[in-house]
């Protein structure tokens, strides 16, 4: 009976103890016949760019049927979350069993052309969707790792802006500021009786590390070095996330927001809580919490001096969305044939306008649409001062480590704990400890 | 149904018995003692390939993977990562190294929570289970009022939780702060060092009621007589609880507090929806931080190993316990 007992609590153990596998992820891509692509099925994963998945599916299902009405080729739409999207990559790395034709966020394009999962563009690829140079340079450095053939296909762009409250500023007396000394001073002219200068989305490691990296750059550093080797404890990484964690510990941003995930930023600038905040193509979001697009400003993100040029002038990583071919995929031409559909003059105006991004598509950027006084900043912004994020195999981990480490870090300074740079340097020396040697 | 009758009446009819031909061919030439053993297996056989294919499977290969490199180069193709023997593990336990520290840490603070979170729960159902013994009006909707924290989906219950911790908007400090003026200032919940605390409050609503339920049951079966002979005797209700209701629900207990114990300790679901992908470090549970050291950091072969750790520890936990206790219900029988 004891033995009996054991046994079964043993099972029970391992059942509830070990899910170390991923599960595979699966796709009916019927096989291409011969040549033709006509009555191909391909399956596409699409991020979530819209305010919901259901808002994604009613933007892209009439360009879908549009592109079947064209090629006679159909497909199969899948829109998945953030949280999500990553995982079931990798699921479908793992397995062989993935999708035809995906999104991915273009900070992985290095890591996942590491992997080998994702067809490579070289120059017969670009030749079939109408060549690399209708694209905008740094969209396509940010498609993957430098002197390979980029792994994705630029989709969406999107960049970072200071984005004020024009209402509070006049009421104040201010102008926006182009340098951190000024961005400060009106932060602490701002922070007053309930309201705060700044929102900062602190709890989101994404978020935390797409400032440090801007900041690190302006403070002459980067987090790597040419052989891909992590470099996070440099003076002018520490003086980075010093910067950005200040705004807590200074008390220009609000306490609560060490622990915001969820865009409470956006809410809070929205709603007037904040009178600035440091943000990517929000202009939809911020109307859907309510607020008239007349009654914002968008302006660069400050550097240290004003008018900086070259490193110290970045004042935004290359955010967006790349498409890119499963390499795996039975399908290749017809894929090939809807990344070219997906990046035409006229899908890249129709899509770039629902969700609010820049094509980076350069032929479409001339659209009236993409000529709004926000949007023109922000296209400034991806032109003249935007750097690609690192784009290393190991950026995945670097988001995770450093990304954490400044959630930790705003948690400290949120408690009211001191923000040193002996305690920034030993969080990013723990954060540095913990990414893999290769 | 006819073509799966029982063996036992084929072979009550006799091999000769000439009834029906087409019969007579399908039924296979092994004598009818090793049939009528055989049968028990073949009936298990369904179960034993979906326990296979569900658990061993997965759980061989998550060994094999702990035994390999299989870092973002190889999932591609993983059968071409390399071969690292021990080194995975190696890394892991390595305590004085920075990965080994933070598994450390992460394992101590989920054998604090863990037990916490078990005793908890395992005090209040119990109190519940017996408050709720004797009947009075009303007793019916308060038992289902308990279960509901049992029956709510994982997810939107948390989601709930998190949105009452929140520092500046949440229900908590709302409660604690602004109604009843405990706090000096509005404590944070979700970060720093309370969040262990949040994590512990929120496990142990989701999981007393399942002691609750599972006591209730237990306490069904112990005869009213016992009661009323004690207290004819002159038993206290202190007594009673103390001398006849814990000793009857012993058997349950014991199954009870292991059940608890493993899903409090392998819970992933109440930490990720709590503190997302970047759990505190003072709430860094186990789950979590196998899930970080795999999947946020491409390197599976290191997050095997740690869960094959993982594996091994509750293991030895599971068997000392169902040891001791066994051995202490046997003493109590003889």
């Amino acid at each position: 009976m004891r033995t009996n007992r054991l046994f079964a609590a043993t099972a029970l153990v391992a059942a509830l103890g070990l899910a170390a596998t991923a599960c595979g992820g699966s796709s009916d891509s019927s096989s291409g016949k011969g040549g033709s692509t006509k009555g191909v099925t391909l399956t596409y994963w699409a991020s979530n760019q819209g305010t919901s998945l259901d808002n994604d599916k009613q933007v892209l299902t009439p360009e879908l049927k549009k592109f079947e009405q064209q090629t006679g080729i159909h497909v199969k739409l899948e829109v998945i979350g953030w949280a999500d999207l990553l995982n079931r990559i990798l699921a479908a790395t793992t397995s062989g069993q993935g999708p035809d034709v995906l999104n991915i966020g273009n900070t992985w394009s290095a890591s996942l052309q590491a992997t080998g999962a994702l067809l490579p563009w070289d120059s017969a690829n670009f030749q079939a969707i109408g060549g690399k140079d209708r694209f905008a340079a740094s969209a396509i450095a940010a498609a993957g790792a430098a002197g390979k053939d980029p792994a994705a296909v630029p989709l969406y762009s999107m960049g970072y802006g200071l984005y004020y409250n024009k209402k509070m500023f006049a009421d104040a007396g201010l102008k926006p500021p182009t340098t951190w000394a000024e961005l400060d001073a009106d932060a602490k002219k701002l922070t007053t009786g309930g309201h705060y200068g700044i929102a900062v989305e602190g709890g989101n490691p994404t978020e935390n590390v797409h400032h440090a990296f801007v900041l690190a750059k302006q403070h002459g550093a980067d987090w790597f070095d040419a052989s891909g080797k992590p470099t996070f404890t440099g003076a002018g990484n520490v003086a980075a996330v010093k910067q950005y964690v200040d705004f807590i510990a200074d008390g220009l941003a609000n306490k609560g927001d060490a622990e915001y995930s969820q865009n409470q930023t956006i809410t809070d600038f929205a709603t007037g809580k904040a009178a600035m905040m440091m943000w990517q193509t929000a202009s939809s979001s911020i109307l859907s919490h309510g607020m008239k697009s007349t009654d914002y400003g968008v302006v660069p993100v400050p550097t240290l001096t004003a008018g900086a040029t070259g490193d110290q002038g970045v004042t935004s990583m290359v955010a967006g969305i790349n498409i890119s071919v499963f390499k795996n995929t039975k399908n290749k031409d017809a894929a090939v044939k809807f990344v070219k559909f997906m990046t035409s003059t006229p899908e890249q105006k129709i899509l770039n306008k629902a969700y609010g991004s820049i094509p980076p598509v350069t032929e479409a950027q001339s659209d009236p649409a993409f000529q709004t006084p926000d949007l023109k900043t922000i296209d400034g912004v991806l032109q003249h001062s935007a750097a690609p994020m690192p784009q290393v195999p190991n950026e995945a981990q670097f988001e995770t480590t450093v990304g954490t480490a400044i959630k930790d870090l705003f948690a400290d300074a949120a408690n009211g704990k001191a923000i040193t740079d002996s305690n920034v340097k030993s969080a990013l020396e723990k954060a540095q400890s913990q990414m893999p040697a290769s | 149904m006819a073509a799966t009758a029982p063996p036992r009446s084929a072979s009550e009819a006799g091999p000769d018995s000439g009834k029906s031909a087409g019969r007579g061919r399908l039924r296979p030439r092994v004598p009818a003692r090793l049939r009528q053993l055989s049968l028990p297996y073949l009936l298990l056989l369904p179960a034993l390939a979906l326990e296979l294919l569900i658990h061993i499977v997965p759980m061989v290969f998550g060994i094999i993977i702990s035994f390999k490199g299989l870092t973002l180069f190889f999932i591609h193709n993983w059968k071409s990562a390399p071969w690292t023997g021990f080194d995975n593990y190696k890394v892991a336990v390595k305590i004085h190294q920075p990965i080994g520290q933070a598994l450390l840490h992460s394992f101590w603070v989920t054998i604090a929570f863990t037990v916490l979170s078990v005793a908890l729960s395992w005090l209040i159902g119990t109190v519940a289970a017996i408050l709720m013994q004797d009947s009075f009006r009303g007793r019916a909707v308060l038992r289902a009022v308990f279960l509901v924290p049992y029956a709510l989906p994982v997810y939107a219950a948390v989601i709930t939780w998190t949105f009452m911790f929140q520092q500046d908007t949440g229900l908590v400090n709302h409660v604690l702060h602004d109604q009843l003026h405990l706090t000096s200032n509005k404590p944070f919940w979700l970060i720093g060092g309370n969040s262990f605390w949040a994590l512990v409050i929120v496990s142990v609503w989701k999981s007393w009621p399942f002691a609750f339920l599972a006591l209730m049951a237990g306490l069904q079966n112990i005869p009213r007589e016992l009661y009323e002979a004690a207290a004819m005797d002159g038993a206290g209700v202190w007594q009673q609880i103390r001398k006849i209701t814990l000793p009857s629900l012993r058997a349950v207990n014991q199954v009870l507090v292991l059940v608890l114990f493993l899903w409090t300790f392998n819970d992933f679901n109440t930490p990720y929806v709590m503190f997302g992908q970047a759990a505190p470090h003072q709430a860094d549970l186990i789950s979590i931080h196998i899930y970080q050291s795999s999947f946020l950091t491409w390197n599976f072969g290191s997050g095997s190993a740690m869960s094959v750790l993982l594996l091994l520890f509750l293991l030895v936990v599971t068997a000392v316990y169902l040891l001791i206790t066994s051995r202490r219900r046997g003493d109590a029988d003889a």
